[in-house]
């Protein structure tokens, strides 16, 4: 009964929070929005054993990721005119459409096939997502993808210090016309 | 009568898999909606990240539906990849306001013919 009380405060947190990530105007807003989403997704899945994914959604996903999204969000400034004005004709009537149609598909047309099929993992005697149990799979059969993200991160490091030192040119002609 | 409400209240209410998994249903619509609603590049950006959340909360479900592992692994690599995604992405924005002074896609439509 504690679970159910539990889900459905931090139900409604995470909703609450990306409403408000969506609706509101200043950009910091939105941030907190998330970070509220984000904090109650970690309790999610400290309610569904899975611990070590849950400290490192709190670290890296709520610390560093949403620090690095404000970060940028001061550095563009928030007192810009925000853009909360219709360019599209009917753009929301079609986004609440198109939203709600996706919504009616994922839970009414596939509630039964959700959870189906048997756990294919090896660990049959503790499948609590501890430090212990998540390295000893990480390490194990998917080492070779582990090593691919370090790659991949490398890359996005590599890629981020080249683009932080373009080199800015004033444009000459704003309207993109002729440039001769 | 939803049957999973009904199945759950006979066993004494407890939270099943699938609670979570329409919870991330309703989260990764409402991450959708707001990438197609909103303009600022920024927020825009947020909302893929809660689409990304709402997928990992699905993969835990499942994890712990099924009792596996695997998914928990999945979330890490989801992780790993957004992170990577988030750093250049938030790079390519500075770097498009360094030179145009806006964060709306509306006004960078410098490709368009």
């Amino acid at each position: 009964m504690v679970e159910v009380i539990l889900f459905a405060i931090f139900a409604l947190a995470a909703l609450a929070g990306a409403l408000v990530m969506v609706s509101a105007r200043n950009p910091v807003y939105s941030a907190m929005g998330l970070l509220l989403t984000m904090f109650s997704i970690a309790v999610f899945y400290i309610m569904n054993g899975a611990h070590f994914v849950a400290a490192v959604q709190v670290l890296i996903y709520a610390g560093a990721v949403m620090t690095l999204f404000l970060f940028v969000i001061m550095l563009i400034g928030v007192d810009r005119a925000v853009d909360t004005d219709e360019t599209i004709p009917l753009q929301r009537p079609m986004v609440m459409l198109l939203g709600g149609g996706l919504l009616f598909l994922v839970i009414f047309a596939a509630w039964d096939v959700w959870i189906t099929g048997t756990a294919s993992g090896v660990c049959a005697v503790d499948c609590t997502g501890t430090i212990e149990n998540v390295s000893d799979e990480l390490f194990g059969a998917w080492l070779l993808p582990f090593e691919a993200t370090v790659l991949l991160l490398t890359i996005a490091a590599v890629g981020t210090v080249a683009l932080a030192q373009f080199a800015v040119k004033p444009r000459l002609v704003e309207s993109g016309g002729e440039e001769e | 009568m939803i049957p999973f409400i009904a199945q759950a209240s006979a066993d004494g209410l407890q939270v099943e898999p699938h609670w979570y998994m329409a919870l991330a249903a309703v989260l990764f619509t409402i991450g959708a909606a707001g990438l197609l609603l909103r303009r600022n590049a920024l927020v825009m950006f947020m909302s893929i990240e809660l689409m990304l959340n709402a997928v990992n909360l699905t993969f835990v479900a499942v994890d712990s539906g099924l009792g596996s592992l695997e998914g928990q692994i999945s979330v890490l690599f989801v992780m790993v990849v957004a992170a990577a995604e988030v750093t250049v992405g938030l790079a390519i924005i500075a770097a498009v306001f360094r030179r145009r002074a806006t964060a709306s896609v509306d006004e960078l439509s410098g490709l368009k013919g």
